[in-house]
């Protein structure tokens, strides 16, 4: 049986339900518990499982990324929570230097079994330090693995894959999608943490995105579709490890290619898809790849720049006509 | 430098200096339920006894660098309060051309240094504002301000231990307002005497009443004065207090009603009107006239901020290098 939940509420699911199955998980980070989280994300977890395992802490993110790192190598499994991904910046020596190399760096002795989460990338009018999409900075670091959901249903089920993960996991969602609701099963599901989805199927071009932004993808697909256009969508779900196989294979089925991700261009996401695809599917492109990123500037806070900094729908429109050379 | 005496005028002076500023935080709340400004909004309402008393202590040249919650410390230096209205409307007049917004407003004209959005990121930036004051030789001394929380952070410890390291001419304030977000200071640690946590460092420390000006002013003045002697930094735990949420979607469950009202009873404002009115600085019809006057700034204001344009889409790329012909990559 399905029933519509919140984005936050399949959050909270997945934490409370791995809490109740494994006295080993906790929960930590600023506002989590007697606040019920800065974005109501952990609403009701202090109530039902107390101070010890939902631990409220002071604006000490190094500290407490650290001490959750410190635990997961003395046997607990950590959901550190990130207020944003903005502020694990002053944490970044922690999630790059420990958790992603200690299992390394010890020959196979310490594993970190931590989850890291919070919101990433834009929310609004937040200006540059609180705007920022690191999904592909974190990505780039072997040791670490990184999912984005961009529904309550992924949320949910890539969430507790992640809490039960034996290595560090990045569980990357938006403030702009906490309110968003969505089908999510009453049983119990996982989802495999690197595995694309086909959202929409179509064989004219394919789009592929993952995180908020693919909400531009689905209403460029919706435009196209008006003429007669059918874009697949693919939801990457995963940027840590990337799903190559299924983003290759769509590509062999339409030949043409529009990548749209919230990112700064150098190095990201898009430019790592392109580069596997010249290389794996040379032979099936009927057009250059397009990708549609942030500007290559940080965000600003006006109204007019914001929009100005952010992939909109219609660019993705225009790309994909561009690569069907429509125009 | 002595202490100065505080006069009818100063006393005058932080009466329409405070009412304006208060003025100005409750036209911004509005505005922001009129979603004319958008994001997050901090307002200082409570606090402006510390800024009233640091600002006498200092002089045109001294450098000011704070935390978001920075709307009327720029005002108080001297910015024309039209640009700061300006940058939270998101206007190309404002003070940051519409790119900082209410977390980041700066004035180099006015020595004012933001403004910053991470808690605790401007304070080594405080200390390095100092050392290079040192390094040239400059008088010019640092007030370097941070909430509660941020004493928390790393950099803080970091800062405090390197400022005195290389005695930089520095006052580090922490306004503790009691409260990071819903986090009360007791939550934070096993003892709520943030001062202290200088003498680990062994640097001048001290609690100060926040909510009176001419008690914080003597004190920060002291402070001032080492720095200017080259004989280092202070922290200063200036205890204060918010009346306003922490942003604009704060439901407040984490304090009573009658806590807001026991502070407000000791309202800096409402503290310097005493003095005014019990030593008949000025009458019921000259503060009216005060207030009239503040009035019609505010809405100068807020005339000049919605007049203002709105930045261009390509103006998003006027300020990201001093390169005017830097290759950015355009996609698509
Ligand atoms: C490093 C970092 N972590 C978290 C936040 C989110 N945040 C913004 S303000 C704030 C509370 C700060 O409280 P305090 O330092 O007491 O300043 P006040 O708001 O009371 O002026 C928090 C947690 C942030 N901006 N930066
Ligand atoms: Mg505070």
């Amino acid at each position: 049986m399905a029933r519509e939940i919140q984005f936050r509420e399949a959050v909270a699911e997945a934490m409370s339900e791995e809490m109740r199955r494994d006295e080993l998980v906790y929960l930590m980070g600023e506002e989590v518990a007697e606040y019920n989280g800065a974005y109501k994300a952990t609403k009701g977890m202090l109530d039902e499982f107390g101070p010890k395992r939902v631990v409220d802490t002071p604006i000490s993110e190094l500290g407490f990324a650290g001490v959750g790192v410190g635990s997961a190598m003395n046997g607990l499994r950590p959901i550190i929570e990130f207020m944003t991904f903005n502020f694990s910046l002053v944490a970044i020596d922690q999630i790059i230097n420990n958790a992603a190399k200690m299992y390394q760096m010890s020959g196979g002795q310490y594993n970190v079994p931590i989850t890291f989460r919070g919101p990433t990338a834009s929310a609004g009018q937040l200006g540059a330090t609180h705007s920022q999409a690191l999904e592909n900075w974190y990505a780039n670091t072997p040791g670490l693995k990184v999912v984005v959901p961009s529904n309550p249903y992924d949320a949910k089920g890539l969430l507790k894959t992640a809490i039960r993960d034996d290595d560090p996991v990045l569980v990357m969602e938006s403030e702009q999608m906490y309110g968003d609701k969505g089908e999510v099963p009453e049983e119990e599901y996982l989802i495999d943490l690197g595995k694309a989805r086909i959202d929409r199927e179509g064989s004219d071009v394919t789009l592929v995105s993952f995180g908020k932004i693919i909400k531009e993808a689905y209403q460029a697909a919706d435009e196209l579709a008006k003429d007669d256009i059918q874009a697949e969508v693919i939801d990457l779900r995963s940027v840590r490890p990337i799903d190559y196989e299924t983003v290759v294979n769509s590509l062999k089925k339409t030949n043409r290619m529009v990548i749209v991700e919230e990112a700064w261009p150098l190095g990201n996401i898009s430019t790592e898809l392109i580069a596997h695809c010249q290389q794996h599917a040379f032979d099936y492109l009927d057009a250059p790849i397009q990708r549609i990123n942030t500007a290559d500037t940080p965000m600003a806070y006006a109204p007019t720049l914001v929009e100005a900094f952010l992939p909109q729908a219609e660019q993705v429109v225009k790309a994909a006509r561009q690569v069907l050379y429509l125009d | 430098m002595a202490k100065k005496k505080i006069t009818k005028k100063v006393y005058l002076q932080w009466y329409e200096d405070m009412l304006f500023w208060r003025k100005f935080e409750d036209k911004a709340s509005a505005l922001y339920i009129q979603q004319k400004i958008r994001g997050f909004l901090h307002l200082y309402n409570g606090q402006e006894g510390v800024l009233a008393g640091s600002l006498f202590a200092i002089e045109d040249k001294d450098r000011f660098i704070t935390a978001y919650r920075n709307h009327v410390q720029p005002i108080g230096r001297g910015v024309p309060p039209e640009k700061v209205m300006a940058e939270l409307m998101g206007r190309i007049t404002g003070t940051s051309n519409g790119n900082g917004g209410s977390m980041h407003m700066f004035s180099k004209e006015h020595n004012f240094y933001g403004g910053h959005g991470i808690v605790g990121g401007q304070i080594p930036l405080g200390a390095g504002l100092a050392y290079a004051d040192k390094y040239l030789g400059n008088e010019a001394i640092t007030l370097c301000y941070m909430g509660d929380g941020a004493v928390r952070q790393g950099a803080f410890h970091e800062a405090m231990n390197l400022a005195m390291l290389w005695t930089l001419p520095v006052v580090f304030i922490v306004e503790n307002n009691g409260y990071a977000m819903g986090t009360s200071v007791e939550r934070t640690a096993n003892h709520t005497d943030i001062y202290k946590l200088g003498l680990g460092y062994e640097m001048p420390c001290e609690a100060v009443d926040g909510m009176d000006p001419s008690k914080f002013y003597p004190v920060i003045q002291e402070a001032v004065d080492r720095a200017r002697a080259g004989k280092g930094p202070t922290l200063l735990e200036a205890r204060t207090y918010r009346y306003k949420g922490h942003s604009m979607s704060d439901p407040q469950a984490y304090r009573s009603k009658d806590e807001v009202a026991e502070f407000q009873k000791r309202d800096p404002i409402g503290i310097v009107q005493k003095v005014i009115q019990d030593k008949n600085y000025a009458s019921d019809e000259q503060l009216q006239e005060i207030e009239d006057r503040v009035k019609q700034k505010l809405k100068d204001c807020v005339k000049y901020a919605e007049e203002s344009e709105f930045p261009k889409p390509e103006n998003l790329y006027d300020d990201v290098y001093i390169q005017k012909d830097y290759p950015f990559i355009k996609t698509p």
